[in-house]
């Protein structure tokens, strides 16, 4: 449990992408079996007990305290688990030293467990261990154990040590099981890679690189295919006899968000591996990426969002056929099995994604820009013989995405970045202007952290210290002085947002040192033009 | 006990006609420790140890360190007017010091800022029996139950091994924190040159000058960029996340500080590697002292006294709080100073 909580501590801390790989990589080749693969699982979220309730720990804490330090310890602190953690005084008998349970037997002893034996053995097991294995251990007895580390991270941990790629630890991960032991002999070169046979896993899927600095004029339009590039989740949908399953790129599970579809996947009865993409689809008319994101945000949709927002699925491409690896087939060849699958089996929700016929890259382009209809965010580029290939290989799929959209703001409030940027103010809140009983005043509409080279952070950075207004905590208000061109790929209604828009993916795309704020875009203007 | 007693410039002595650590200039001051809020400047006649002395010497000047001083080894007693006077031992830092008083048959302690834990850079705590015991309460929240410093300084060098190509900057305050980090780095048998903040030398220079060893330290500010990686720097809690620690490569952001004990401060201020080590006494040492004392009385001037009154009340023993304005816990103070300005430094 020690090195665990160590390692829980540590991640919580660290901003660092590549430190908190070395954490976990230095805990997993340390930490025995079973204790990593619990580890492994509570990260992943794979793991949870509800066994303690908050009032439980109250009532144990409360046995070794009073209610008025209690009280006054749970104000200062703030978090119930810590308090506890924090507050608890060890009771040890003379020549006792009791060793803190490791992670597998607090899994295994809380599995079979009778509910009114917890608070004598959570007693027990807060007796023997440190303040931040207390910690550790109350957070994943509640069921509330954030950690500093995604599912993702920590694989890619595990395939670092295994020195392949974090798809191939992907690729086997969902037909696997806490305490993952074959997994970890895998990764350690002491085992076979686990066959995932006829489990539901998730196949690493192609991405395509941005069409940058690439001469179009040289290629053949007849050798290249295109489609639109949807403004949706990029899924895969996996049907086999042992189940169905809603993976993004990323192989998180969203099966749960999106009961529909897997209603749709189990009444097709189909062994089928798909790639596509995920839109809400209302009366064949694609909804905004916001209605999306609200049903990702619910773990399980209500009825009335399954009625107003319903899911569908727009085709890309066919991976697996009823157990046969169409991978290394050309995407023309795939696109046939696509097509006939779909005329077989008609799926409800589903429609496929459309081949635009062009005669050469101008006709594109034009088309390309035009399209400013809802969810297309430009097109994308098939060679008409690309395997799908896992990864992000250069030359066989371009993405080819709109021009973005700008939007002259002015800089209202300016953060601190965290890690490597923690002493820059790198985080500007912009906005524009908008006039309210006769008085003309800033609004926000957005916040942006990128798109800027180290030598324009600089400036910003100096920029927002020579022109602090007002400081709250680690936010400066600065002077109504600087214009930055903000890009962004779509704008949005937003009730959360007090000028009532939203961008989607904003970024600095210049500094208009040259533009007096006074003249930076109006709130109205910008809802006429992009909404 | 009706000869101390509480005025705008802080707690004074009537029959001695002294101020204890006086917040404005008074004609005559005692004074506990060399921290800036206990000693200021400007005073007639400052009593005080010696160490105490020469670090308010070497903070205020010369001119501002009393017209008169009078140094006053620990143990060593003086009456002032009818009041018997002597300093204790208080473990806080170089030089603190308990002021011990006696005046027709009762004795009154007060502590200052002081700790119990063991400190390779002063004389630790000693108990002195009295009646009325002046207690400071900067962690009076039974959660604030400290770890020992070896394992927090054993949690710091384990993370210098493990990314040997970062360059860990430890927060901490210039007179203290600073001395007692690197004493602990070197019991711990690391002996690597370290990397000081230019605002840490002098007081580093002054404790050697008292025989407390530091081994080899080197200016980070005059030092080049890479030589500085994989080693351990030193700086003032203001200057870790901001514009000086530009010059560090790679830095992995450390606060050395008992604050850090609780998971949103360490947040709060963007720190990856809390290191919970204070010169303050914990929750348990507060109240074991305050009982270690006899005191009928304990007062207590800053802090959360609240909690560890009503501990107290609990044993039996009365407390009083006088919740003296301008006594900053100094990791406190070096917070707000680090949250509210740019130290570029």
């Amino acid at each position: 449990m020690i090195e665990f909580a160590t390692l829980l501590e540590r991640l919580a801390f660290t901003p660092s992408r590549n430190m908190k790989l070395t954490l976990l990589r230095e805990y997993f080749s340390m930490a025995p079996d079973p204790d990593r693969g619990y580890a492994l699982a509570a990260m992943a979220g794979s793991l949870s007990f509800s066994a303690a309730k908050p009032a439980m720990l109250r009532a144990l804490a409360m046995e070794r305290t009073d209610p008025e330090l209690f009280a006054w310890s749970y104000d200062y602190v703030g978090d119930l688990a810590e308090t506890v953690a924090l507050i608890w005084k060890p009771e040890r008998k003379e020549h006792d030293t009791p060793v803190a349970p490791g992670l597998a037997d607090v899994v295994h002893t809380l599995e079979r467990l009778p509910k009114a034996d917890v608070p004598n053995v959570v007693r027990k097991w807060l007796d023997a261990c440190d303040t931040s294995s207390r910690y550790a251990l109350l957070k994943l007895i509640t069921g509330s154990l954030r950690v500093g580390a995604s599912a993702r991270l920590a694989k890619t941990a595990l395939a670092e040590m295994a020195s392949v790629a974090p798809d191939d630890v992907e690729e086997v991960w969902h037909g696997l099981e806490a305490p993952y032991k074959e997994l970890f002999a895998w990764v350690e070169g002491k085992g076979p890679k686990p066959d995932a046979k006829d489990a539901p896993v998730f196949r690493p899927p192609m991405l395509a690189q941005p069409l940058e600095n690439v001469d179009l004029t040289a290629f053949d339009p007849a050798e290249w295919r295109a489609e639109w590039k949807w403004d949706g989740i990029r899924v895969q949908l996996v049907s086999t006899p042992q189940g169905e399953r809603v993976y993004t790129r990323t192989a998180e599970d969203i099966g749960k968000a999106f009961p529909d579809i897997l209603a749709i996947l189990q009444d097709l009865g189909s062994h089928v591996v798909l790639d596509g993409e995920l839109l809400v689809v209302q009366e064949g008319v694609v909804a905004p990426f916001a209605d999306l994101q609200k049903r990702l945000n619910r773990k399980s949709p209500t009825a009335s969002m399954l009625r107003d927002m319903p899911a569908g699925i727009r085709l890309y491409d066919i991976l697996f056929e009823d157990g046969e690896d169409l991978r290394s087939l050309p995407f023309d060849i795939r696109r046939q099995r696509l097509e006939s699958w779909y005329a077989r089996l008609k799926p409800p929700r589903m429609v496929l994604s459309e081949l635009i016929s062009f005669r050469n890259f101008e006709d594109l382009a034009t088309l390309r820009e035009n399209a400013r209809s809802e969810g297309i965010e430009g097109l994308m580029l098939k060679k008409a013989d690309s395997p799908y290939v896992p990864g992000r290989p250069r030359g066989p799929w371009w993405k080819w995405k709109r021009e973005p959209l700008t939007v002259d703001a002015v800089v209202m409030y300016a953060q601190r970045g965290h890690g490597k940027r923690s002493s820059f103010y790198s985080d500007y809140t912009f906005g524009l202007w908008r006039t309210v009983e006769e008085k003309r005043e800033l609004v926000p509409i957005g916040k942006a952290y990128s798109g800027f080279t180290d030598e324009e952070l600089k400036f910003l950075d100096k920029w927002v210290r020579d022109h602090t207004t007002k400081r709250f905590g680690p936010v400066r208000e600065v002077a109504q002085g600087l214009v930055l061109e903000i890009a962004f790929d779509a704008a949005q209604y937003s009730k959360r947002h007090k000028s009532g828009v939203a961008l989607r993916f904003p970024r600095v795309a210049r500094i208009r040192r040259d533009k007096p704020a006074q003249e930076a875009d109006d709130l109205e203007t910008f809802i006429r033009a992009f909404l | 006990m009706d000869w101390l007693e509480l005025k705008p410039e802080g707690l004074f002595c009537a029959p001695g006609a002294f101020y204890i650590d006086p917040l404005q200039p008074v004609g005559h001051a005692v004074i506990t420790h060399g921290h800036s809020d206990h000693a200021r400047p400007g005073h007639q006649h400052v009593t005080a140890t010696p160490e105490t002395l020469a670090i308010m010497r070497l903070r205020m000047g010369e001119d501002q360190a009393g017209q008169t001083q009078q140094a006053l080894p620990y143990g060593e007693v003086i009456s002032v007017g009818n009041v018997k006077i002597w300093l204790a031992p208080a473990g806080h830092v170089l030089g603190s010091a308990q002021i011990v008083m006696e005046y027709r048959g009762e004795r009154a302690v007060v502590s200052g800022d002081y700790k119990r834990a063991p400190d390779p850079t002063c004389v630790p705590f000693e108990v002195v029996p009295c009646d009325l015991f002046v207690t400071e309460a900067t962690f009076g929240l039974p959660v604030f139950r400290l770890p020992d410093p070896a394992h927090e300084i054993a949690k710091l060098l384990h993370d210098v091994r493990l990314f040997p190509e970062r360059t860990h900057v430890v927060g901490c305050y210039a007179l203290g924190k600073c001395q007692r980090l690197i004493a602990l780095l070197r019991e711990s048998g690391y002996h690597a040159p370290l990397w000081l903040h230019g605002a840490l030398l002098p007081m580093c220079s002054l404790y050697e000058s008292f025989g407390i060893p530091l081994g080899e330290l080197r200016s980070a500010t005059a030092a080049k960029k890479g030589e500085m990686r994989g080693g351990i720097v030193l700086a003032p809690p203001s200057a870790i996340a901001d514009r000086w620690a530009r010059r560090l490569p790679e830095p992995v952001v450390c606060l050395a500080s008992g604050w850090m004990h609780v998971r949103q401060r360490a947040k709060a201020r963007g720190v990856e590697l809390p290191v919970v080590i204070s010169d303050h006494a914990d929750w348990d040492a507060l109240l074991e002292t305050c009982q270690a004392t006899g005191a009928k009385e304990i007062w207590v001037t800053h802090g959360r006294e609240d909690a560890l009154i009503h501990a107290l009340s609990r044993k039996q023993i009365r407390g009083r709080a006088l919740r003296l304005i301008g006594y900053e816990d100094d990791e406190e103070a070096a917070e707000q100073e680090a949250a509210g300005q740019d130290a570029s430094v």
